[in-house]
């Protein structure tokens, strides 16, 4: 049993803690021990989120070492950047290709760092970058809502997890009424992250070194 | 019962160990990180729940409860122990009926909290025990021991968090079910017991003194003190969730980790501390086991290498055991550090907020926001303090508002603002304060106000819920912590109750009547309260018509940024608002800011999903 430790991050309001729960649920449901852990300031929205997320034979700590996450799932740019450091070399980063602007940028007292630049202190851990528009992929498929489920469908092609449980889990976590759109929304996180993968390694050859196995199915566990 | 296996946070796992343990009779008031457990708890509809006005309040329901012979559990954030010592203290002193538990939730780094105390050390000066989990199984066994404790050794037992544990998901196993103990419920009186008047009490302190010595004496052998060997080249001691880290950097040394931290097993620790060739404690915040260890006559390190200050984690455990040599050189430290400069994100106001509108007022009238044009000139100086309290609103410190100048506790805003005026200073003082925070500690001080003569405003921004902690229900909301309809009691009835002549209301999305209000206030001498009321955005529905400003109209003179609404941005010169965040008719603040009324409804656009 290989362990993973991803670290799910993002703003407050985008869902980041209820898309962390479910993937320590579904490793749950595939025998693994479980921690996770969220850190949210104080504020109700708005503010920097970020869940640990340790799948493995046997868990200790809930907080990930700096330099040790296998897997980056970020719903925003800067935070993104912000957590960056806690990617080892070959790590997946997968980001949503949205930026959400602080108050302080919004004031006009600090700028919001440029996309080379969030993607230069990103390849500074990891070469395997998969930036993902998903805020306007779920837009298109109608509820924004879905966006963390959508996400969840893209990192669940790094991880060997069947997706009957993924799907079961999201069934049973969403509220009744929108369970087919997000499963839906899983299904094409899942097909989104194939296409961005499949092209960046043509391009970027050797950049990211995964399995065709992971990517394709994911299905094997 | 066939087994359940389930991923529960610490707090979630606390309360169902707790009902399962039989509890009847639960109380609390919210606070990060430990609400969770009462509303965990709450859901069960065969035990009570309350939300209590106060942290001191829920201790003296629970201890009624025990006195009255049902199990009952009380919880809280480390703050709220400070306003329940009193009778926390007593419940020490009295012993209990029933067994009563503590849980109080520290908050090592402050994630969302006025300091950083640990809480142990009321171990000490209430002379009870104390039991620290160290995930979410153990949080869950825990409470039917301390349960039994508290029964067997007549004391309060406190059960100590901290945000890491209560916070954290991990998988939790139960083959139990709920047993509650076969007892008649019914107070017994014994006034020797229950009295404590000096007589009563000089007979209860050696009492409470004997009971530690057979506390400690139990800590020798009970199943959550454990030793787990390793190499012994090293023996590590610790407890809580400093215990996972502390594997997770060591994971092939000697562990003496323990469940229960007070009163400490001497001859266990003697026991282990002689089988290794180093000892160290390895604790989160104080040395509070370190320097009982050290007292014993027991060589240990613990605080030379691992910081007092702040939140552990495996990190920083593995940096200082490399500072002292004690790390196997292999473990390289991480590479990479945090990127600086990255513009922060700290919490906002959200779109819509009903504090923002009084905010952007007394900002406005205390000169303490300007816009860009504005900048370069010098601050005015306005005579205006105003003192703060503890909820949403204290982050109208913050920038573009810079709106509040003090913020100690829980209802401290009235009392500093008292004090102040009574300094004789010629500042005008304003107090703001939340509702939940005034029904919870804003009252006596308002008492005092009126008793002697104050000359101040008093600001109760009113939103109908507790909303910094997740939106419980006060006793303003009319609904009770297991959703049954309840009294609402009226803050404006108590105000007046009290003997507040000056009494105003008015809507926390009405500008032109907040600054009426204010301005008269602030002209009068005396006492004054005003109430702004307007429902908590996150809980209000979101309502037709986002508003856009009017390009053509707009000079960019950059006021309706000065609310500091997230929804109202600013793009290079451009500023916008975005339709999506914008909560619409339920607000309009900006709209009525605005000097050239460029910002209006934006017609014909569809209620957001
Ligand atoms: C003694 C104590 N108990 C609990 C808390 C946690 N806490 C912080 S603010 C707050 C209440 C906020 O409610 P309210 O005053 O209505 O303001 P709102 O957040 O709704 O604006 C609570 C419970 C605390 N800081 N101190």
């Amino acid at each position: 049993m290989k362990k993973f430790d991803l670290l799910v991050t993002g703003v407050g309001g985008q869902g980041v803690i209820l898309a962390s729960n479910i993937i320590g649920e579904v490793a749950l449901a595939a025998g693994y021990d479980v921690k996770k852990t969220d850190t949210l300031g104080m504020a109700q929205r708005g503010g920097s989120v970020v869940s640990h997320v340790r799948l493995g034979r046997g868990v200790y700590s809930p907080l990930i070492k700096a330099g040790e996450v296998d897997i980056m799932l970020a719903f925003e740019k800067l935070e993104a950047a912000r957590w960056s450091h806690y990617l080892h070399p070959g790590a997946v980063a997968v980001v949503n290709n949205y930026a959400q602007f602080p108050l302080s940028v919004n004031l006009g007292d600090e700028t919001y760092p440029g996309d080379d630049e969030i993607v230069n202190i990103l390849k500074r851990s990891t070469k395997r970058i998969y930036l993902i528009d998903a805020t306007s992929r779920v837009e298109a498929l109608g509820n924004l809502r879905t966006l963390n489920v959508f996400l969840l469908g893209c990192a669940s092609v790094f991880l060997p997890l069947k997706i009957r449980v993924w799907q079961d889990i999201i069934s049973q976590r969403v509220p009744p009424g929108v369970q087919k759109l997000n499963i839906t929304a899983f299904n094409r996180g899942r097909k989104e992250m194939r296409r961005v993968y499949l092209r960046q390694s043509a391009t970027e050859h050797g950049a990211g070194v995964v399995d065709t196995e992971d990517v394709r199915g994911g299905s094997r566990a | 019962m066939a087994e359940m296996i389930k991923l529960l946070s610490g707090n979630e796992a606390l309360a169902l160990g707790a009902y399962h343990a039989g509890v009847e009779v639960a109380a609390a008031y919210p606070g990060t990180p430990s609400t969770e457990i009462l509303e965990s708890i709450a859901r069960f509809d065969d035990i009570y729940a309350e939300w209590s006005t106060n942290e001191k309040v829920a201790m003296e329901v629970a201890l009624g409860a025990s006195y009255a012979g049902v199990r009952a559990l009380v919880s809280m954030k480390h703050v709220g122990l400070n306003v329940a010592s009193d009778p926390f203290i007593a419940a020490s002193t009295t012993g209990v009926g029933a067994g009563m538990v503590v849980v109080t939730a520290d908050d090592p780094g402050m994630h969302s909290s006025q300091n950083e105390q640990d809480s142990r050390h009321y171990a000490r000066l209430a002379k009870v025990p104390v039991l620290e989990p160290g995930d979410s199984q153990e949080a869950y066994e825990l409470m039917a021991h301390a349960f039994d404790i508290s029964e067997k050794f007549d004391t309060p037992v406190l059960v100590r968090l901290t945000t890491r544990l209560s916070h954290s998901k991990s998988v939790v196993k139960t083959d139990r079910e709920r047993v509650v103990p076969d007892r008649t419920v019914g107070f017994q009186r014994d006034v020797a017991k229950r009295v404590m008047v000096p007589a009563y009490a000089r007979l209860r302190h050696p009492a409470v003194e004997e009971r530690l010595l057979k506390l400690a004496t139990f800590a020798e052998t009970m199943p959550l003190n454990q030793v787990l060997w390793g190499d012994r080249g090293l023996g590590v001691i610790s407890s809580s969730v400093a215990y996972q880290y502390a594997r997770e950097v060591l994971p092939r040394v000697s562990f003496l980790k323990l469940g229960m931290v007070y009163p400490l097993p001497e001859n266990l620790i003697r026991y282990f501390a002689v089988q290794v060739d180093r000892l160290v404690v390895i604790e989160e915040l104080d040395p509070f086991l370190e320097e009982s260890i050290r007292a014993m006559g027991i060589s240990v390190m613990g605080k030379e290498f691992i910081p007092r200050v702040g939140e552990l984690n495996p990190d920083i455990i593995e940096d200082g055991l490399r500072r002292i040599g004690l790390l196997n050189e292999a473990v390289a430290p991480p590479g990479l550090k945090i990127t600086p400069g990255l513009p922060k994100r700290p919490p906002l106001l959200c779109p819509g907020c009903p504090h923002a509108g009084f905010f952007f007022v007394i900002s406005r009238l205390g000169k303490r926001s300007r816009t860009p044009k504005s900048r370069g000139k010098t601050a005015g100086e306005t005579g205006l303090v105003i003192t703060g309290d503890i909820g949403c609103y204290t982050l109208g410190a913050y920038p573009p508002l810079n709106a509040m100048d003090t913020c100690a506790c829980m209802g401290a805003s009235i009392g500093q603002a008292l004090g102040m005026a009574k300094a004789g200073t010629s500042q005008r003082v304003v107090a703001v304060i939340g509702d939940s925070t005034f029904l919870h500690s804003g009252i006596t001080p308002l008492v005092d106000a009126v008793y002697n003569g104050g000359n101040m405003t008093v600001v109760i921004l009113d939103n109908g819920t507790t909303a910094m902690t997740g939106h419980q229900h006060h006793p303003g909301t009319g609904v009770s912590a297991q959703g049954k309809e309840a009294r609402a009691v009226k803050l404006e009835d108590i105000v007046r109750g009290v003997g507040v002549d000056d009494v105003r209301v008015v809507s926390a999305f009405n500008i032109r009547d907040i600054r009426n209000a204010l301005r008269s206030s602030l002209d009068s001498p005396g006492l004054s309260v005003i109430i702004v009321r307007g429902p908590c955005a996150v809980r209000a529905p979101k309502q037709a018509r986002p508003r856009v400003i009017n390009a053509e109209k707009c000079n960019q003179c950059q006021l309706c940024l000065l609310i500091g609404c997230p929804a109202i941005r600013r793009e290079g010169e451009r500023i916008y608002i975005d339709p999506a965040s914008c909560v619409g008719d339920a607000c309009g603040l900006c709209e009525q800011v605005c000097p050239q009324q460029a910002i209006a409804p934006q017609s014909g656009v569809a209620v957001p999903a």
